[in-house]
């Protein structure tokens, strides 16, 4: 995963709340094996009209998405992460997201940044007055900036430092694989296993 | 201080802790299916790492499959590669796997309980939000995405935050015709889509004692509706009565160990819950949604809301939008509202309990003449008991279609969808714009209620079948 410090773009304003999984991208597309080319998918049912705000000029191009409350909720498909950011989205600014939508933004490093409501209104507002301005958003500094604007954002410790030094999970966790090994040893013995398979006889 | 029934459980599993980061935590049982892993076997190959424990490890094929002409090659051929994607990893990887045609092939939360994989004090995922359903054994169960699935593979342990506690009580007798779905859906409709957010729930009280095990996965399977990062609900006689003499549930001196290690999770009488939430059963009654996500619900005998009454903004933006895509008006009566299909099925309702509710209530009618309804077991086996039981027949007799086992209409990835404006009364999980397919509208309800509405054509309960048949 590259490393995320900062990040400067314009921002396209989702005046909407609720947009689970399911809108951000239908399960019809879900059926790539791969993690490339998910962007046609990207809030599919909406695309379709003309005034669609991913479809207006003015936005296109946008890298940060300035979203509504709960965000991301819903099915677990890592693909609505991948759908942003095959379109271009770095950033995704929200008050409220779903759990697991968050913590795939963080593994795949699509930068999550909360802020209160109030700022989403206020961001909103300015972006549509000014969708040609720059906003950057700073991880080393949780600070979002705009001309005349300025709001700190919340992101958990950990998270922060993984996107910060771009480190990799699966990594990260085989460092301790001798606690791994010794948490298995002492394992309990009446825990299942798939293997080998057994079955019920038909009746 | 006591601790409660998930503090128990988590303990239990954590590999390692450091201030602040995550714990690592053990992960007992991992599901796969062939939406949410192909990437993950993809970064593995790049990696070159091995499956950790491929004996933890079950795979299935059930989001793409369809439900009609199974012996066939699946027509999609974009499906068709993701399920051949699945096998081919499996094959691969070592894992075991039910493929579409398989005795135990099924949705993946059907199949785990149903072969004594899932128990009690467990700690499962897959890349499925609907993953909470196995809390209902008293373990941690909770949806993940496909880089967690790779790190599960290849690790066997997730880093996982500690999430806060909630009780939600659910007390009362249950009047005739409410159900474990009705329950859930009450309860979402009062805590909002958001209300269980950051917490590991967990369903107590004397109303879920009383529900069987299929009920108590009805209501765990739907936590990741509110937003909860699991539901929970502690073992019990019930739960070790369903779980006896299972494929993979213990044997001998194993059982004894198993079973007394599971009568010590429970949530203990001095434990504190970051959170309580009460519900009277005793009130409720049958529940239905009007809107586009699951908190838009309201009882069958009322009508759809006027948007002005939510307080929030963006309650009555959403509530606005909602009724629009579902082409609804205040005022209303929801009993009023006509369907053109009834979904029987899913995680939420696809088990054999769920088929025989449906049945009773259908036997002796016939499905309204404008109305299809499709009937699709949760898995190969309950297809099977439900035909051994003649069920096939009730439905099939009522007009209903009985098909083969998956996630069907649930999300309308195989042929299973709903056509642009078709509106449907389903048991599944999910009203969202377009979940069932695009342009679909969905009233989530009940099996006894899905019964019913294929019958009259309009939603309904089985008390409006009286004197009918």
């Amino acid at each position: 995963m590259d490393a995320f410090t900062s990040h400067t773009g314009t921002a396209l304003p989702l005046r909407r709340s609720n947009v689970d999984t399911d809108q951000i991208i239908p399960a019809v597309y879900l059926k790539r094996v791969t993690k490339t080319g998910f962007e046609d998918g990207l809030f599919a049912a909406w695309r379709s009209d003309p005034n669609f705000v991913l479809n207006l000029p003015q936005y296109a191009g946008a890298t940060i998405l300035i979203a509504g409350p709960d965000f991301g909720t819903g099915s677990s498909r890592e693909h609505a992460v991948w759908a942003l950011q095959n379109h271009g989205f770095k950033v995704v600014i929200g008050s409220r997201f779903g759990d697991i939508f968050r913590s795939n933004s963080g593994k795949a490093g699509l930068l999550i940044a909360v802020v209160e409501q109030k700022i989403i209104e206020e961001l909103w507002d300015f972006v549509e007055e000014h969708p040609a301005a720059p906003i950057t958003v700073d991880l080393v500094g949780r600070q979002i900036t705009a001309e005349g604007f300025q709001a700190e954002f919340e992101i958990d410790d950990y998270t922060r430092w993984r996107l910060l030094e771009g480190l990799d999970d699966i990594g990260l966790t085989l460092r301790h694989i001798d606690h791994i090994d010794a948490y298995e040893r002492n394992r309990s013995a009446h825990k299942p296993r798939t293997l080998p398979a057994k079955v019920a006889s038909i009746d | 201080m006591g601790q409660t029934l998930s503090e128990k459980v988590w303990d239990d599993h954590v590999v390692r802790t450091a201030e602040g980061e995550p714990d690592l935590l053990f992960i007992d049982l991992h599901l796969v299916h062939e939406v949410t892993s192909p990437q993950a076997f993809d970064g593995l190959r790049q990696a070159g790492r091995p499956v950790r424990r491929p004996e933890l490890t079950l795979a299935t094929e059930d989001h793409n499959t369809p439900t009609l002409n199974i012996d066939l090659p699946i027509a999609d051929p974009v499906s068709r590669t993701q399920v051949e994607t699945l096998r081919k990893n499996a094959q691969e990887f070592g894992i075991r796997i039910h493929s579409l045609g398989d005795l135990d092939q099924g949705i993946v939360h059907i199949i785990g309980p149903q072969l004594g994989l899932t128990q009690p004090g467990l700690t499962v995922v897959c890349g499925d939000s609907h993953t909470s359903t196995h809390g209902a054994f008293g373990a941690i169960a909770f949806g993940i995405g496909t880089s967690e699935v790779e790190h599960v593979l290849a690790t066997q342990t997730l880093p996982q935050a500690r999430p806060k506690t909630m009780a939600v009580n659910v007390n009362g007798e249950l009047p005739v015709g409410v159900t474990a779905k009705d329950i859930v859906l009450a309860l979402i409709a009062k805590v909002g889509t958001g209300g269980g957010q950051g917490y590991i729930v967990e369903y107590r009280g004397s109303t879920i004692e009383a529900l069987s095990m299929e009920g108590r996965m009805t209501i765990c399977n739907m936590s990741i509706e509110w937003g909860a990062k699991a539901g929970m609900i502690a073992p019990d006689e019930i739960t070790f009565a369903y779980l006896k003499g299972r494929p993979h549930a213990p044997e001998g001196a194993d059982w004894a160990a198993a079973v007394t290690y599971w009568k010590t999770l429970h949530s203990d009488p001095d434990a504190v819950f970051d959170a309580e939430v009460d519900l009277d059963a005793g009130q409720l009654t049958p529940f239905v949604t009007w809107g586009t996500n699951p908190g838009q619900g309201v009882p069958l005998g009322a009508e759809v809301p006027d948007p002005e009454i939510f307080a929030e903004e963006s309650d009555r933006t959403a509530a606005q939008k909602a009724l629009e895509y579902m082409a609804l008006k205040p005022g209303q009566k929801m009993r009023d509202i006509s369907v053109d299909t009834v979904f029987l099925g899913s995680c939420t309702n696809g088990r054999i309990e769920d088929l025989r509710a449906a049945a009773g209530v259908i036997k002796g009618h016939h499905v309204a003449d404008q109305v299809r309804m499709l009937v699709v077991p949760g898995s190969a086996r309950v297809r099977l008991q439900a035909e051994s039981e003649g069920l096939d027949v009730i439905f099939k007799e009522a007009g209903a279609e009985w098909r083969a086992a998956g996630c069907s209409m649930c999300l309308g990835m195989n042929p299973d969808q709903l056509a642009p404006g078709e509106r449907a009364a389903s048991t599944s999980n999910r009203n969202f714009e377009g979940r069932q397919g695009k342009g679909g509208r969905t009233h989530l309800v009940s099996p006894l209620v899905a019964a019913a509405t294929a019958v009259t054509g309009t939603l309904s309960s089985p008390s409006d079948l009286i004197g009918s048949r």
